[in-house]
């Protein structure tokens, strides 16, 4: 095995098209596991972390432009205005030992179903930045998971940033597992209200093979509130049952050792139709963060 | 290859090792320094927490070569240099006292995130409440005292060290 330490980004782009079986490490949350079980033994380690571009996140277009390697324990104390959405799903990750470390973008390179940021990042309408030495493409996030634990990244490309455009309307994170921390989701939801375009985001994690949307619930979301963004009058709790019950037939989830594919349904469920109703009552007294 | 970083405040290199070890495994076998405890290499348990350029990580799931020129803090590190043989430092006496010690093998991850929590409480010129400290201490297992005198422990510690703000923090 090599290690490499590029201290560039075009030094980092350059040993991934020199060695594309290279496998790139940054919080090691995954990787390490996956080489102290010896399941993973990579013909060359590419370390990331010293990549400055990689540590950092700026606004940018109208876009904050999270860099790849910025922890998740950052992600909560400089973006939790910002990112509402992904910093809720950040708070429910691992420990603070494993929030110190893991990154969204080793979140997105690992594209697991279970992954915590992916049903904030879809319900944000998030882009993923990834580069090459042939060049920079943003790929929508929607676009990204490809199957199990694949993605659209090529095998010369390493993820430079998620981009996500600041919320106008309130986000809602949800996670199901047998405690509040360390574990992996049995199912998660997560919620973007957009009243600036009268739509609704919506991201389902663990419930499928890949991180999807609901766009069935979205846009029956989206209908019913077609009268109600103006008044923000109280939202019938029939439309919220009814939402969470086309969330849940969005979901396409397995028999595992973390639960069934009927818990699963059932829990998305309820975890839509809590969602929408807190985001809801956050829309109602006028807080756009509600982070 | 080799590797050089700051542990405890020391300079260290050690060479021959391997590409794939972790950060802990340089520390138990190569540096002599047994200290931070190797359990499930998963980042679940936490027992070998250590601070890697003073903030608390699992060093199972740091790769050697990351630490290449950084400062890591570990368990043994917690005593300042030139204490009295015996000498404690103050989380590891209240984890004493409190009876918040069984069979010991979380309790290097304790003290490190602990003292991590305290520090981090009293610069902010306060203690931590006890939903702070059930949350900074999510990420460390133990099978042996429920927890409940650990928590007593850690409320000691900050109770001590907010009355002696000399005490350092080992990162």
């Amino acid at each position: 095995m090599d290690f490499l330490q590029p201290a560039t980004w075009e030094e980092a782009l350059e040993a991934k098209a020199a060695h594309r079986d290279a496998v790139p490490i940054a919080g090691g949350t995954d990787v390490m596991v996956g080489i102290n079980f010896g399941r993973l033994r990579p013909s060359l380690l590419l370390d990331l972390t010293r990549v400055p571009e990689l540590q950092q996140w700026a606004d940018d277009d109208g876009a904050v432009r999270l860099g790849a390697g910025v922890p998740y324990a950052r992600v909560i104390s400089e973006l939790g205005d910002r990112l509402p959405g992904l910093a809720m799903a950040a708070r429910t990750i691992g420990s603070p030992q494993i929030r110190n470390r893991g990154t969204v973008g080793g979140n997105l390179a690992t594209a697991s179903p279970a992954g915590d940021a992916h049903p904030a990042l879809l319900a944000a309408d998030a882009e993923v930045e990834v580069a090459s030495t042939r060049g920079t493409r943003r790929i929508p996030v929607t676009e990204f998971y490809r199957g199990v634990k694949r993605s659209a990244l090529a095998d010369d490309e390493l993820i430079a940033a998620v981009r996500i455009v600041p919320p106008r309307g309130p986000q809602q994170y949800s996670k199901i597992g047998t405690r509040n921390a360390m574990v992996i989701a049995v199912a998660a939801f997560g919620l973007a209200l957009h009243p600036d375009r009268r739509a609704v985001g919506t991201g389902i994690g663990s419930a499928a093979p890949t991180p999807r949307r609901a766009p069935a619930a979205e846009e029956y979301l989206a209908g019913e509130l077609d009268g109600l963004w103006d008044s923000r009058a109280e939202l019938p709790a029939a439309t919220a049952t009814r939402f969470g019950e086309l969330v849940a037939e969005a979901s396409a989830p397995i028999d595992d050792v973390r639960g069934t594919a009927r818990y699963r349904v059932h829990a998305l469920s309820v975890m839509a139709r809590r969602a929408l109703t807190w985001a809801w009552a956050d829309y109602r007294k006028g807080d756009p963060t509600c982070a | 290859m080799r590797l050089s970083c700051t542990v405890n405040g020391t300079p260290q290199q050690v060479d021959d090792v391997w590409e794939g070890e972790s950060l802990l495994y340089v520390l138990r076998e190569r540096m002599g320094l047994p200290g931070s405890k190797n359990a499930c290499e998963q980042g679940e348990c936490g027992s070998c927490t250590v601070y890697l350029d003073g903030l608390p990580v699992c060093a199972c799931l740091v790769a050697a070569g990351q630490a290449q020129g950084r400062e890591v803090g570990t368990v043994e590190g917690l005593t300042p240099a030139g204490a009295a043989p015996g000498e404690l430092h103050p989380v590891q006496q209240a984890f004493l006292e409190a009876g918040a010690v069984q069979c010991g093998f979380c309790t290097p991850g304790l003290l490190v995130a602990t003292d991590d929590l305290v520090h981090r409480s009293l610069a902010e010129g306060r203690k931590p409440a006890d939903a702070e400290i059930r949350e900074a201490l999510a990420g460390n297992l133990c099978r042996c005292t429920g927890y409940e005198k650990i928590l007593d422990a850690v409320r000691l510690a900050a109770d001590r060290m907010a009355a002696d703000p000399t005490a350092e923090a080992a990162r």
